[in-house]
């Protein structure tokens, strides 16, 4: 007589701690393996996309901010790179620099929290507060600058809107050679961390060919050994002036595109970032950093795809104009977003303790998943 | 023996018994005090942060706080819990683990029973544990609660079986499963530990030490899987199960579980220390017999046996603070492809020993 089994449902979220938001994972387990993941998003929808077209161009900016609140600079950045393409304003270098430097001083502060919490989702708490103090420091260079540590509206189309603080570029240079140190010490802790690697090392494969019919774009497609950055790719701002590697995924410990190599690629970024802004800081010329913006944006009929590489991939603000003073329409296409998509296909045939595991690597931020 | 004093000045046998039963509970409840306090601490510490800081001096009374806190909480018992079960988890998780306490030597003048089967009974009674966390995560009637149950059921089983492999060496080389008894082969000096072969002398003792200290690591892994501390915490794996088996639970009953982990952790580390690192033994010799005042003995005994706990206590904090978690497959993994084979391999050596 065959025993009756029965596949189980299992709920995970909204309201839990590894989801990394308001994420509802819907699983279907037999015992502990993942039969299928089916993702419930939009708890967090506040209509992003259809508030935009209420707005003037400037007045975007802020809400921007919000979608990826883990790196609002990079959201600012990539919808000013969009507006000026499609106006066709000329920044000056000095913006273009300070932007940089920002943006990757934002990379480093997302990948920062990424580590952080996926150490906290493999079960090391201490990694995370090691993070989080480093992402202080960075926190509190752009609250020097702008006034703001998380929703700052500062990258502008056509400009920022504060110069640079005086002690900026010091405390800046100080911050490099004690984050690399930083990094050495985490790469201790966590990243070679037997059962760290026991944990991650050939769970949630990712094959490149798979990666790339999904669009998986960032940190997620490097790790499957696929070279694509857009900061090199297709260079906006002043990137092509800069000597910088992209890391990808070599499958150190286990296969390529495993959430090893995920996390690894993040902690590699960190560093590649780090030598962006000591660039930068060397390059950056005087000038006026507001003489661009435009009074009043009045962009000519007509559409612009503007994209960049945000901590988490493929930012693209995709913007029609109707030729007035605010969008017709404004698609964001959102790295998480795509990102997510392909859970189902990691997860399944896991355990209940690798779909955090893979989770974790995917480094979705809710607030952009749902716009 | 403290119960012989106590019932001679009190000419009451069941008063004495009480009071001597209470001992250990008073003590425990001390403990757990100051170990939370230390987790807190040390955790804070490790994490480059300062902890409690507000209530009292650097923090020292935000347990009291915590405690009232949890005693005023309601009691929330969700509509299609099994109420009696569920009713019933905590304290029997707690008795499992606060009962191992009645055979554990505090000092040569006090041990709550002189149980000659001590060790066998210890690993008996925190059996309880078992059911307490499956009959938790069953009556919660929370799937969360159900896996972290099921997980831990299987983890603490099956890490029984190294303890026991180990503790059956122990006792198949002093011939004795009473602690008390245990912890007075081990008098003397730091070399007379079990940890470094015991009293024996000659060239059995260089035999020995390597076989203990492998035993001792195993023991203590295991220890630290039936505990369910990290690197073994997959049954309360907040990150996954959000604490697993005792999610449902609230107030005083959570509180329970809080406590009963707590004085888990110091009796697996008492029961550790008194069969490697000589119990309440000081490792250096008494004071007491240097200054002739036979009196101080106990209690320096009393001080090196809660040195030793504390300082297990501490490592297990460390380890926690320092290493991720565990798959739940690996977890096995560790325990029946290696620890258990290895354990087995001692037995036999020191099974031929003893024989030849």
């Amino acid at each position: 007589m065959a025993l009756k089994t029965e596949e189980m449902v299992l709920n995970m979220g909204p309201q839990h701690p590894s989801t990394h938001g308001v994420l509802r994972l819907e699983l279907i387990l037999e015992g502990e393996i993942i039969q299928k993941v089916t993702p419930h998003i939009g708890y967090l929808h506040r209509c992003f996309e259809k508030h935009t077209e209420a707005m003037t161009y400037p007045q975007v900016v802020p809400y921007t901010d919000r979608m990826d609140y883990l790196s609002s600079m990079y959201n600012e950045f990539g919808y000013a790179v969009a507006v000026e393409k499609l106006c066709g304003i000329e920044v000056p270098e000095r913006v273009e620099y300070i932007r940089v430097i920002m943006g990757e001083f934002q990379r480093i502060a997302s990948h920062l929290v990424a580590i952080g919490t996926y150490g906290i989702d493999i079960g090391a708490f201490t990694p995370f507060l090691y993070c989080f103090r480093d992402r202080e420091t960075i926190l509190n260079l752009f609250e020097i600058t702008c006034g703001a540590r998380l929703m700052y509206n500062y990258i502008w189309p056509g400009g920022v809107s504060h110069d640079l603080h005086p002690d900026f570029i010091r405390l800046a240079k100080e911050f490099i050679p004690y984050f690399r140190k930083t990094i050495d010490e985490l790469n201790n802790l966590l990243s070679y961390n037997k059962i760290f690697i026991e944990r991650t090392a050939n769970v949630g494969i990712l094959p490149k060919e798979t990666a790339i019919n999904f669009g998986i774009t960032g940190p997620m497609l490097r790790a499957s050994g696929f070279k694509w950055d857009i900061r090199k790719d297709d260079p906006y701002s002043v990137y092509n002036k800069f000597d910088f590697n992209i890391p990808v995924g070599q499958g150190l410990v286990g296969t390529v595109g495993d959430s090893w190599d995920r996390y690894y690629v993040r902690v590699l970024e960190m560093e590649e970032s780090c030598k962006i802004i000591e660039q930068a800081l060397e390059q950056i010329p005087e000038g006026d950093v507001s003489s661009a913006i435009p009074k009043r944006i009045k962009p000519p009929v007509g559409q612009v795809y503007g994209r960049v590489e945000n901590p988490r991939g493929e930012l693209g603000y995709f913007i029609i104009s109707n030729g007035g003073t605010s969008p017709f329409r404004i698609k964001v296409r959102g790295p998480s977003f795509v990102n997510l998509s392909i859970i189902d296909e990691l997860c399944r045939g896991y355990m209940i303790a690798d779909v955090i595991t893979i989770l974790g690597t995917t480094d979705i931020v809710l607030g952009e998943v749902d716009r | 023996m403290i119960y012989d004093s106590l019932k001679s000045f009190l000419g009451s046998d069941i008063l004495a018994m009480f009071i001597s039963a209470a001992l250990p509970l008073v003590y425990v409840l001390t403990y757990v005090i100051v170990a939370v306090y230390l987790e807190r601490k040390i955790s804070a510490h490790i994490q480059d942060r300062l902890g409690p800081m507000r209530v009292g001096w650097h923090g020292t009374l935000q347990l009291f706080a915590d405690m009232i806190k949890m005693i005023m909480k309601e009691d929330i018992v969700a509509k299609d819990t099994d109420k009696p079960l569920f009713n019933f988890a905590p304290y029997l998780i707690f008795i499992g683990s606060f009962g191992a306490f009645a055979a554990i030597p505090f000092t040569s003048a006090y041990i709550g029973s002189q149980l000659d089967l001590g060790i066998f009974y210890i690993i008996g009674i925190s059996g309880l544990v078992v059911a307490g966390i499956l009959m938790a995560g069953w009556s919660s009637n929370n799937k969360y609660s159900l896996l972290g149950a099921m997980r831990s059921a299987a983890q603490i089983v099956s890490y029984e079986i190294p303890t026991m492999l180990v503790v059956v060496t122990m006792v198949m080389i002093t011939g004795t499963m009473n602690l008390h008894t245990l912890s007075e082969m081990q008098t003397g000096h730091i070399w007379n530990w079990m940890l470094f072969g015991g009293p024996e002398f000659g060239i059995n003792k260089f035999i020995f030490i390597p076989i203990m200290v492998i035993n001792f690591i195993i023991v203590y892994i295991s220890t630290l899987a039936e505990v369910n501390r990290t690197p073994f915490d997959i049954p309360e794996a907040e990150s996954e199960l959000v604490s697993g088996y005792h999610t449902e639970y609230s107030g005083m009953k959570f509180g329970m579980f809080f406590l009963a982990e707590y004085a888990n952790m110091f009796a697996v580390s008492c029961i550790v220390s008194a069969l490697f690192l000589g119990g309440y033994q000081s490792p250096v010799g008494y004071l007491g017999n240097l200054i002739h005042a036979q009196w101080m003995i106990p209690i320096e005994q009393f001080f090196w046996f809660s040195l030793k706990g504390i300082l297990f206590v501490c490592v297990q904090m460390w380890i926690r603070w320092t290493v991720p978690r565990l798959r739940v497959d690996q977890l096995m993994a560790l325990c029946w492809k290696y620890l258990i084979p290895i354990a087995f391999v001692n037995l036999l050596i020191i099974g031929l020993l003893t024989v030849l």
